[in-house]
């Protein structure tokens, strides 16, 4: 008998596929799921999420498929949120999206943040490049 | 154009007071002051609330089913508000409809617990009060960590102060405030201190309703009643809902309808439809928590002044279901009149009325949804079509359950009464019906066949 909402997912369950269609968004309740990104072979592990998170809210704005798979890291539970019922809610009280809003802008700074930090770990070697007559000069 | 209001707005530096700390009046304080901070206002708030959320029994509890919705459980999530599993006596994920005709379980669509079972206080009286299990508490508790100051004092006087609402709590000390907000439901005498202030508002209208808690232990819940709400549709005159709700070690009984008395109370506790729910042999305690609060039958007139908004039960809210829902739809567009638009009457007509005529306007639907559901509990005919047709959607996996989720949102108030009429108007669950209805009255060996695969 379970106190928690949601639905339960085991270590290794995935709870979303990438490159499926999407209709809903998912809440972590408690526990913590991992977002992976697959490309070509290579797998990355985007960002590790826990409890309140929110995952898949991109399905709500967009008709995309899922852009990564989301997997529990040991028992995690999830609350779904349906767009459809979702989204008339959104239209009743549009204040209701403003903390996915906040989380997304949050992600959009971490986003930024990393890809600064992965141009400084590159400017070493394309200085280097430049060095050997490779690059070009302005 | 949009008009602006000229009336009276929050400034920095204004004082709000809010009398009751149930949840409406937390929901208004915690979304009041939420969007004040993302304003960058500074506002002081008071809740005003005697009860002691931390107490087991009366002292600490507001009297309710302690249902929490699946709309308001996935509205709170989006917020950002999870209920914790300590708030959390039980986690639904399905219910069990109950009649003479046979027993059905409705699961919720997407298998998952999308329902909530809380107690409103730390426990029922007798038990060892769990100041953390109380769902009240919980919310009071998120208000206060937004910055509102909860006076554990009584009001005992309200008056106008220049204009301005003047609140005189036990021991004489009397504060004035830029705006109050009253949450104090349809069950507190501090409705009356409002009759001397010459305001156009009338409370709501209320019936009696009969709600109390048994033991029976974690095991017996688990084996007899698992992770459902138990409903029943019985020809008891007069009784228009009742359910079990199984929470932790306790289960809640709740009857709705018209002026419940202990006759009713006894011909639903006997009848075989409830046996059947309960250990054999199963007596009802000599001392157990019970009450009989009133609820709603309609709405107040004009829940509004210059700097004064009634909130939750004394003002809006929905009928027989998802009160909790509407105290937090209510509440919140009350908190955003408030904070973006002014205190004024004229402001509260324009920004908050509209959130009340939607409720309002939903319960008259409703009043027609539990018409048609007195209907099919007076006549065994039509409980047998209607049994015949949840069965049979719940055997079928993939099939489309247009009966099971109209009941669903009926019985747990999962959506606006508007939307369940119209699905049960559509000509396919008409028909569906009609054909069940005539099928579920033949005496075939397919009628009975299915009846024992169901039970």
């Amino acid at each position: 008998m379970s106190n928690t909402l949601g639905k339960l997912f085991r270590d290794g369950e995935m709870i979303v596929r990438q490159g499926e269609a999407g209709d809903c968004m998912y809440v972590i309740q408690s526990g913590e799921v991992e977002v992976l990104r697959r490309d070509g072979v290579q797998e990355f592990c985007l960002a590790t999420l826990g409890s309140g998170d929110f995952f898949g809210e991109m399905a709500l704005f967009e008709r995309e498929v899922r852009s990564a798979s989301v997997r529990a890291i040991g028992e995690v539970w999830v609350l779904t949120l349906e767009k459809k019922t979702f989204l008339r809610r959104i239209h009743e009280d549009p204040g209701l999206v403003f903390k996915i809003l906040e989380r997304m802008s949050q992600r959009i700074r971490k986003l930024n943040d990393a890809l600064v930090r992965s141009g400084q770990r590159d400017l070493p070697e394309a200085a280097a490049a430049r060095g050997r007559g490779q690059g070009t000069a302005a | 154009m949009d008009k602006q209001s000229s009336g009276p707005k929050l400034v920095d530096g204004s004082r709000v007071a809010v009398m009751g700390g149930g949840p409406a009046g937390s929901f208004f304080s915690y979304f009041l002051l939420q969007m004040a901070e993302r304003i960058g206002l500074d506002v002081q708030l008071d809740i005003y609330d005697p009860k002691d959320f931390a107490c087991s029994g009366p002292k600490g509890c507001n009297m309710c089913g302690g249902i929490i919705s699946e709309s308001l459980v996935q509205n709170l999530a989006a917020e950002g508000i999870n209920l914790p599993s300590t708030v959390m006596q039980r986690a639904l994920d399905s219910y069990f409809l109950h009649m003479d005709v046979g027993d059905v379980r409705i699961e919720t669509p997407l298998q998952e617990m999308r329902i909530g079972a809380v107690h409103r206080g730390a426990g029922p009286r007798g038990s060892v009060a769990k100041p953390e299990s109380s769902f009240d508490g919980y919310l009071q508790q998120l208000a206060v960590e937004r910055g509102a100051r909860a006076v554990r004092t009584k009001v005992e006087a309200v008056a106008w102060d220049q204009g301005r609402p003047q609140v005189t709590v036990t021991g004489g000390t009397a504060t004035t405030y830029d705006l109050l907000a009253v949450a104090v439901g349809v069950n507190s005498p501090s409705l009356k201190l409002f009759e001397a202030m010459g305001l156009p508002y009338r409370p709501p209208r209320s019936t009696k309703t009969y709600i109390c808690e048994y033991y029976l232990g974690r095991e017996v819940i688990a084996r007899y009643l698992g992770s459902s709400m138990h409903v029943f549709l019985l020809n008891i005159p007069n009784l228009e809902f009742a359910a079990l709700v199984p929470k932790g070690e306790y289960v809640t009984f709740c009857m709705l309808g018209h002026e419940i008395d202990k006759a009713m109370v006894q011909a639903f506790l006997n009848s075989p439809e409830v046996r059947r729910c309960l250990p054999p042999g199963w007596e009802e305690p000599k001392d157990f928590c019970h009450c009989s609060p009133r609820i709603n039958t309609d709405s107040a007139v004009e829940p509004f002044a210059d700097r004064l908004v009634f909130v939750g039960d004394c003002g809006t809210t929905r009928l027989y279901k998802d009160g909790i829902g509407a105290a937090y739809r209510a509440a919140k567009a009350a908190a955003r009149t408030a904070v973006f638009e002014g205190l004024g009457r004229d402001d509260f007509l324009r920004f908050y009325h509209p959130a009340c005529q939607m409720i309002r306007a939903d319960n008259r639907i409703g009043k027609l949804v539990f018409a048609i559901t007195g209907l099919i509990q007076r006549f065994r005919f039509l409980r047998r079509g209607l049994w015949r047709m949840v069965s049979l959607e719940q055997l079928k996996h993939g099939s489309q359950r247009r009966m099971s989720t109209v009941l669903w949102d009926t019985f747990t108030g999962s959506a606006p009464y508007q939307d369940v009429f119209l699905r049960s108007c559509h000509p396919a669950f008409l028909f569906r019906f009609l054909w069940d209805i005539i099928l579920g009255n033949l005496p075939s060996g397919h009628a009975r066949r299915l009846r024992r695969t169901s039970l």
